[in-house]
């Protein structure tokens, strides 16, 4: 097999080009499809039996909650390669996924405390899958405050490869928080093997708002490695060059 | 073997010139944990239901205090570089060096332990959990807080990011330690959480030098 396209792929000029290209298609399909979640969500799914409307939350919990878990994931296999192969590439869209995972975790915390508070009767209980949750949000601020307190930026980024691998101890806990523990906490749904424990005018929307959701953070982590490239490589030629094109486009308008 | 007592002793003889630095750690201890009986009303019979975890997380945080002198001053004088040229493996210098802050910072707390509890009101059938458990949570708090204090070593706002590093880390310790002596209290086996404890122990031992070692030599490239 030729892996020519792959070593090209890794150099920043052409990711820079290729996740300029390829970013809007990937926020626009997301945003699609975020829509058609809400709306086949919000509008058209009966009514849960015992919660009611309330159920509706999951739309946005859920796929909040899963991309929160891959993205720790993502960000573990970039740390892994920025140590192993020194990959610039890799370093970049690990400072990328950082707070993009950290805002995701925040808003699984945020809609499930909503979500608890009508039907559990408290907005946070001290539930293995919640605490764990929790622990995820301040390993990824963690590795947010390392990458922010050095001055070299490559050295940053190992760094956060190394505290992101330690950490991803935590990821299989939470996902399986539910079946280890007693746990109030409802267990896996989706996830899991089988059939999925939800109705098809349930499930459909929420298969169209992970999908979508995913779709949406590949772009922001794709625009957040396009910030990190030009900042890092600020001093190239290619950055220079496109920056006098912008400059050109800028001065025809 | 003679690395291991080279190193070992060279730590042992720092520690001892600078005796207020391994000092401080049981005196915070003792002083955080006398705070919580001056926080609630005198004698509150609650103040054993909560000893548990007070002493867990005093004596973690008491700990927490010297990690960040670990590879500090190593660093300052020079001895760190030293140590990545030298033919020693960089891994089993890191593991005796947080050897000896576990003997250094943690042991005393271990010992201490007990007497605390007692001022507490913790029944006396819970001690032997809980000072099991520190025995072997202890030592995880050295070898994972030497990882972070590793990874911060050259940083000059390491000092805060230490803290907030390390203490996510630990979480699990915290809830086995904790877990083993309420367990203990409510007439329950406290051998799983204590199991629990030693395999976190076992693993902290075996993965967290190495990862360790390649942050310091990542520090100084």
């Amino acid at each position: 097999m030729n892996w020519t396209w792959f070593h090209r792929l890794a150099s920043p000029p052409s990711f820079f080009r290729f996740a300029q290209r390829l970013a809007p298609w990937l926020g626009g399909l997301g945003l699609l499809l975020l829509v058609a979640c809400w709306f086949g969500g919000l509008v058209l799914a009966p009514a849960d039996y015992q919660q009611k409307d309330a159920f509706r939350i999951i739309y946005v919990h859920v796929p909040a909650a899963a991309v929160s878990l891959t993205l720790y994931v993502a960000m573990a296999v970039c740390g892994a390669i920025t140590l192993i192969w020194r990959m610039k590439l890799a370093e970049c869209v690990l400072i990328a996924i950082a707070p993009v995972g950290a805002s995701f975790t925040a808003l699984a915390l945020i809609t499930g405390m909503l979500w608890g508070k009508p039907m559990w009767g408290a907005y946070w209980v001290w539930d293995a899958r919640l605490t764990a949750e929790l622990v995820l949000l301040f390993l990824y601020l963690g590795v947010v405050g390392l990458n922010g307190a050095f001055d070299d930026a490559r050295a940053a980024a190992r760094a956060c490869g190394l505290l992101a691998i330690v950490g991803a101890v935590n990821v299989p806990i939470v996902h399986f928080s539910v079946d280890w523990w007693n746990s109030l906490h409802q267990g896996a749904t989706i996830l899991k093997f089988g059939k999925p424990n939800i109705s098809a005018d349930m499930a459909w929307p929420l298969y169209c708002g992970l999908l979508g959701t995913y779709l949406w953070c590949a772009a922001a982590v794709l625009r957040r490695t396009q910030n990190e490239l030009l900042l890092r490589e600020r001093g190239t030629r290619w950055v220079r060059e496109l920056g006098t094109e912008l400059d050109g486009a800028a001065d025809v308008s | 073997m003679s690395a291991f007592v080279a190193l070992f002793a060279r730590e042992l003889k720092l520690a001892a010139r600078a005796k207020t630095e391994w000092l401080m750690p049981p005196l915070f201890f003792v002083i955080v944990v006398t705070l919580f009986g001056f926080g609630v009303r005198p004698n509150d019979p609650q103040l054993a239901a909560f000893a548990p975890a007070i002493l867990w997380v005093g004596a973690l945080l008491a700990a927490l205090l010297s990690l960040e002198r670990l590879y500090r001053s190593d660093q300052e004088d020079g001895t760190l570089e030293q140590l990545l040229v030298s033919d020693t493996s960089l891994t089993f210098a890191v593991f005796v060096k947080s050897l000896a802050h576990w003997l250094l910072s943690g042991l005393p707390l271990v010992l201490l332990a007990a007497p605390l509890a007692s001022m507490l009101g913790l029944p006396s059938a819970q001690f032997a959990p809980l000072v099991l458990g520190l025995a072997l949570g202890t030592p995880c708090l050295s070898f994972i807080g030497g990882f972070v204090a590793a990874l911060t070593v050259g940083l000059p706002r390491g000092g805060a990011l230490l803290p907030v590093l390390v203490l996510p880390l630990i979480v699990p310790v915290v809830i086995f330690g904790a877990g083993a002596v309420r367990a203990a209290g409510q007439g329950l086996d406290a051998g799983a959480p204590l199991y629990f404890l030693a395999a976190i122990l076992m693993f902290t031992l075996t993965v967290l030098p190495w990862l360790a070692a390649a942050a310091l030599r990542n520090a100084f490239e």
